[in-house]
């Protein structure tokens, strides 16, 4: 039977209309891969010495942070990691017991980049410590207490994936750790290192986390088995549709038409909603930055304020043509110009921009300099950003199931590693002019360059709309069959 | 009029399709009969380029499809779900086509007063969304959408399947009445000799993507097609 599934995947992922993209792509995909993996093995074997020469215990050191380092990792992956999905449906009426379609369905996810590159951290550090006469049964435990851990975070994550109150309660608490340690109000690691410590020093407490392992698998998968029965999956829950007037926008021509539908697809569809929350929680990621001294006057001031401003457009504009995927060859077949329709995506995306310039205006009790970077941000994000996310959805082929509601095992994020890799020239350019102003000793400079940047992509609007219509002409056969894959 | 040169599509060296020379002149009722992957709805598509042909062309009112796209205008299309916007309700819906055709909403309203009893009352004001719908009441909402605008030709894709009896009777209704339009070419295809021999005045059979019958219809239509697909 697993073979069957193996064989399933595997078709799966090979035919999947994301790994049909380019070659130059795979090779960046790759390159990527592998550069973190250095790294991790690299912080393996470099960190023991590093903390000897620093004058601690490695060991303890590393069971000291061990807990944020494992914070860190939950965070990561509820933004990152995808619940993979296997096409259930058609799985249910075959003779094949529900029970071995979740435990695949959760083995799978052991298999994921994200427990993987934990290996090339640990692995390493295990060696070294074995090889410094560490006691070696000591060191198994630790290792294996370690995995078990990782493992539980991994299903905690897909728990916590189909509630995002949940996690919002989860990153609240750990916040107020860290916030707490640093104004050395309450130290959690005082109760966690020991534990750590003790997975190597008393053998027996490998015991723990094996067990929890055992029971949140064993949650997860009731959990799932729970909702995999036909009718709970199947139903379909109907809204009464929710009466808007936007008649107001009839005003505005074709360009109306269009606004009044991306509107309504924002406020109607669950995927799209998520949009929303994201700017949200960008608008205060500046908080991170503009509180910590390190960073204060930095270039990652520049960093900050492009996501401060820029999170409806960065969400929402990569995934255009995306959002239309399901009626895409409706829109193919009527008389419509690519116009007029990017027209109103960027619009709605320039309006996103300026409110987010609004709210961000609280960032003024941090100091004018910092706001004036946002604002310079914002203009950046309108004039040159937007097209450069326009362009780099032109090229993006994911169908977007906008009905699925959040199923345990659709696809949920609007965030992935590939559109990360697409995002890196649109926050490159500004840290380049912040750090340009201040190699000249005169933030203004900078910031003048960031919104000139900005300037002269409005002034070039017709221009760079013509070469994006170009590439939805050739790339129009593509995405139809593209979107016709669904998931 | 619709005009087919050496069309041909091919999937690695599978031929889906494959014809020499079709024309369809204007006003004609077309139907298109043949078994699964026949290459019914693949002809389709190469006629609303959706799909890129691999030889030949079609000339839809003068405009080569693939190069112009003129043809839009006047062309009113429904293949599949994929043509419903799944978060409108149904007039959202007839209205945002409607104005993406430059008609008004009285035009819209129009059209959809005269087409109350096709719709049997399930989904003007009802609130609800496309994608709640059931199959059929989406596919009626997709048949009188591509009517919206008065397109000189409308393009049905299995336009008879998923639907009730009483409403498989009223869009034969609908569409006789557009194939008496001598302004309008309908094309339709289908699994159903007997619903497409009583609505269509000309019939193809497609068989393996290439024509095996061209007929204009007459009494004996349906028993020769009966004959073609008997086992």
């Amino acid at each position: 039977m697993i073979k069957h599934f193996l064989t399933l995947e595997w078709k799966a992922f090979i035919r999947s209309a994301s790994f049909k993209t380019n070659l130059v792509f795979k090779i960046f995909m790759a390159l990527g891969f592998l550069y973190f993996a250095l790294i991790f093995v690299a912080a393996g074997f470099g960190a023991f010495y590093g903390l000897k020469k620093a004058g601690l215990e490695p060991l303890q050191a590393i069971n000291k942070f061990l807990i944020y380092y494992l914070f860190g990792d939950l965070m990561l992956r509820y933004f990152f990691q995808k619940i993979p999905t296997l096409t259930i449906r058609p799985l249910l009426v075959l003779p094949i017991k529900k029970n071995t379609i979740v435990n695949f369905s959760l083995g799978k996810t052991v298999l994921n980049y994200f427990n993987i590159t934990h290996a090339f951290f640990f692995i390493p550090f295990s060696i070294i410590l074995l090889v410094n006469g560490y006691n070696a049964l000591g060191v198994i435990t630790w290792h294996i207490g370690i995995l078990s851990i990782i493992l539980c975070i991994n299903f905690l994550n897909i728990l916590i994936n189909n509630k995002d109150v949940l996690f919002g309660i989860v990153a609240s608490i750990v916040v107020g750790l860290i916030a707490s340690q640093y104004y050395k109000l309450f130290d959690i690691t005082v109760y966690t290192q020991p534990f750590f410590q003790g997975l190597y020093e008393h053998i027996w407490m490998v015991i723990l986390p094996i067990v929890s392992l055992l029971l949140i698998y064993f949650f997860t998968f009731n959990f799932f088995k729970k909702d995999l029965t036909l009718d709970e999956r199947l139903h379909i829950k109907k809204n009464l549709a929710t009466s808007e007037d936007l008649t107001w926008l009839n005003q505005f021509g074709t360009l109306g038409t269009f606004l009044k539908n991306d509107i309504k697809l924002l406020r109607r569809n669950k995927r799209a909603k998520t949009t929303l929350y994201m700017s949200v929680f960008f608008l205060f990621y500046g908080l991170i930055f503009f509180t910590v001294d390190t960073y204060k006057g930095g270039v990652m001031q520049a960093f900050a304020s492009v996501f401060v401003t820029g999170g409806f457009l960065i969400n929402f504009g990569q995934f255009v043509p995306s959002w239309d995927s399901s009626y895409y060859q409706l829109m193919m077949t009527q008389s419509i110009s690519y116009k007029e329709y990017l027209n109103s995506k960027w619009w709605l995306m320039v309006i996103g921009t300026a409110i987010s310039m609004v709210l961000a205006s609280f960032y003024i009790y941090f100091g004018w300099e910092i706001y004036l970077t946002i604002l310079a941000a914002g203009i950046y994000n309108i004039g040159f950003n937007s097209f450069l996310v326009l362009l780099t959805g032109a090229y993006t082929r994911t169908a977007i199931d906008l009905e699925s509601a959040k199923g345990a095992f659709g696809d949920k994020k609007a965030f992935n590693f590939k559109t990360l890799l697409f995002s890196l020239p649109q926050l490159l350019i500004p840290i380049l002019l912040f750090g340009l102003g201040m190699l000249l000793n005169n933030i203004t400079i900078g910031l003048c360059c960031i919104a000139l940047f900005g300037i002269l992509g409005l002034l070039f609007k017709s221009q760079l709309f013509s070469m994006i219509e170009k590439i939805y002409k050739k790339e129009k056969y593509n995405a139809i069959a593209a979107y016709k894959q669904k998931n | 009029m619709i005009q087919v040169n050496n069309l041909s599509k091919k999937y690695n060296t599978t031929t889906v399709l494959n014809i020499n020379e079709l024309e369809i002149p204007k006003g004609q009722s077309f139907g298109l009969v043949g078994n699964n992957g026949a290459g019914k709805t693949t002809f389709f598509s190469l006629l609303l380029d959706l799909i890129e042909p691999t030889t030949g062309q079609i000339i839809n009112h003068n405009v080569q499809v693939n190069l112009g796209e003129n043809w839009k205008k006047f062309t009113g299309a429904f293949l599949d779900e994929s043509f419903l916007i799944g978060y409108l309700t149904a007039e959202e819906y007839f209205y945002f086509i409607g104005e993406l055709r430059g008609q008004n909403k009285a035009d819209v309203d129009a059209l959809l007063k005269k087409h109350e009893e096709f719709f049997n009352n399930e989904i003007l004001n009802t609130k609800k969304y496309l994608r709640d719908l059931s199959k059929g009441n989406m596919k009626k909402v997709g048949i009188i959408a591509t009517l919206i605008g008065n397109p000189e030709v409308v393009i049905l894709d299995e336009p008879f399947a998923n639907l009730d009896p009483t409403t498989v009777n009223r869009l034969k209704k609908i569409v006789k009445e557009l194939a008496e339009n001598p302004n309008v070419t309908v094309l339709i295809s289908s699994h159903d000799l007997l619903h497409t021999v009583e609505v269509c005045n000309r019939i193809v059979a497609l068989n393996k993507g290439e024509i095996v019958k061209d007929i204009m219809t007459s009494e004996e239509t349906l028993q020769e097609l009966e004959a073609f697909f008997a086992v």
